[in-house]
């Protein structure tokens, strides 16, 4: 997926700072109101196009509706061809590019390197992400993060916490 | 760590003895045949069952299609070997992986190696659709669920729980080179108690990656295995260090390969892949070894020999269950 904002991507993802806050500041925004954004309710079809349009050009999101970007070091890892939530693999080019597309920077090499420079969420990077709710994709990051259990924590606990709670489908799709 | 395989198949594999006796542990790897016959299989774990402790066979690596990692193990402990599961994200989903690796418990297996893959595009079928649906880390994750907690990932209980002996993979000839311990010490909290590396071919790097991992005290939570092969010619190591993802291979090492006549040049890969094994010995938080030898099974026992790491225990095929050595 290429896009026109690549070069506000790199700036913004090598100042990940700036990303660290306006992520804290986004979800305390969105507290408040929490009783309105409901998973699947007709608030989410706006939130998902704010999404797309935001999250989109900005770190080339998937969209896959369980946003880690502060535990990646604000490096979309679904732009990993393996998806990989726990990268790098073992593939990774001596150059630092990844094995399956040519020429790609691999999404990992670059979260960890940011990583580094992220004050708050920096050390997220080690723990361990549980893998991917495939029924989340299509939904909104920020309402599922605001209503359902967080994605992060640990596995494979989580993962059991996770499955008990997420008895429903997402109808956001799209 | 806690430890529940209610299986028929519970009791420590003879792998994890090995490498808990401070033994140096050799491991070699199986390439699985493109055949049905399972004599394909035993015709190679009989060159390699009695100089290694454990056989490794491989998940359709390279993303080329063979028998499977679980034919083949259900097949090597039937005949009494003692193998090493591979099992990588990329063909199946966590319903299949789960359901493989309780069958591949009921059938004796115990070592269980997780990977995530190589990608499809890297095999012979690269409009295949690759899955990735788990990681190497959350595989762990699962495996481990299955054997600590006696539970699917959803949560639905066991009737009887597997006794795997857990592996995990690293490679310290990849970038990030720095994070490499880093991501390790992830894969030892999700589980991982063996480590296989790929092929070491570049010792300083290899022991920048162990003092890191020595720092974080990870050697003593997993036991590594570093891997080695040998390389058949300058032509061959070309070839890998392009082809196969994740190979690093030095210039010098090809060119000392080139500085031989040609007809001697899988000779020299074989003293350097014997020089390799005895400097990695040498380096605190190595456990023992990992031959590859990718369609040059029969040289893996003249390495091993000539690396000074027989005897090893005769492993006699038919009978010897690990169970009975408990």
């Amino acid at each position: 997926m290429v896009n026109s904002g690549v070069l506000s991507m790199s700036f913004l993802q090598n100042h990940p700072r700036v990303l660290e806050f306006a992520y804290q500041a986004t979800l305390r925004g969105l507290m408040p109101f929490r009783r309105w954004l409901r998973p699947g309710g007709s608030v989410e079809r706006i939130f998902v196009v704010a999404e797309r349009v935001s999250k989109g050009p900005l770190f080339d999101c998937r969209m896959c509706g369980q946003c880690v970007l502060h535990s990646t070091g604000m490096t979309c890892p679904m732009t990993c061809p393996k998806e990989l939530r726990n990268g790098p693999c073992g593939g990774v080019r001596l150059d630092g590019t990844c094995e399956i597309i040519p020429g790609m920077p691999c999404p990992w090499v670059l979260a960890w390197q940011r990583a580094e420079h992220m004050p708050r969420h920096g050390v997220a990077i080690e723990s361990i992400l549980p893998p991917l709710d495939r029924r989340r994709v299509g939904t909104s990051a920020w309402i599922n993060d605001l209503s359902l259990p967080p994605v992060t924590g640990t596995f494979p606990s989580a993962g059991l916490a996770d499955a008990q709670a997420m008895d429903r489908t997402p109808s956001g799709r799209g | 760590m806690e430890r529940r395989g209610t299986g028929t198949t519970n009791g420590r594999s003879r792998l994890e003895r090995v490498l808990r006796s401070g033994r140096f542990a050799v491991t070699a790897e199986l390439n699985p045949p493109d055949s049905a016959d399972p004599q394909a299989v035993y015709d190679r774990a009989l060159v390699l069952a009695s100089v290694c402790d454990a056989i490794n066979a491989t998940d359709a690596s390279g993303a080329n299609v063979h028998m499977s990692s679980v034919g083949v193990c259900a097949l090597l402990t039937r005949a009494g070997y003692e193998p090493v599961l591979q099992v990588s994200c990329r063909d199946r989903n966590r319903i299949a992986i789960q359901g493989d690796l309780l069958g591949a418990a009921a059938m004796g297996v115990r070592n269980v190696l997780c990977l995530t893959g190589d990608g499809v595009q890297a095999g012979d079928q690269p409009e295949a659709k690759p899955v990735f649906d788990l990681d190497s880390v959350t595989l762990l994750g699962a495996a481990r669920t299955l054997r600590d907690h006696g539970r699917f990932l959803s949560g639905r209980a066991l009737e009887a729980t597997p006794a795997f002996f857990l592996g995990a993979v690293e490679n310290p000839f990849a970038p990030p080179f720095e994070e490499r311990a880093r991501r390790l010490a992830k894969k030892v909290e999700a589980g991982a108690e063996f480590i296989q590396t790929q092929f070491c071919f570049d010792l300083p790097r290899l022991e920048a990656f162990l003092r890191r991992v020595r720092d974080l005290g990870l050697h003593e939570k997993a036991a590594i295995l570093v891997g080695v092969g040998p390389l058949r010619s300058a032509k061959a190591a070309e070839w890998m260090r392009s082809h196969v993802p994740g190979v690093a291979i030095p210039d010098e090492i090809i060119r000392r390969l080139r500085g031989v006549p040609s007809e001697r040049e899988g000779e020299e890969g074989k003293r350097l892949c014997i020089e390799i094994i005895q400097q990695v010995r040498q380096i605190e938080g190595v456990r023992g070894v990992h031959v590859m030898a990718y369609r040059q099974e029969e040289l893996v026992a003249e390495i091993i020999e000539a690396a000074g790491l027989l005897p090893r225990r005769v492993s006699s095929a038919v009978g010897l269950t690990s169970g009975a050595e408990a």
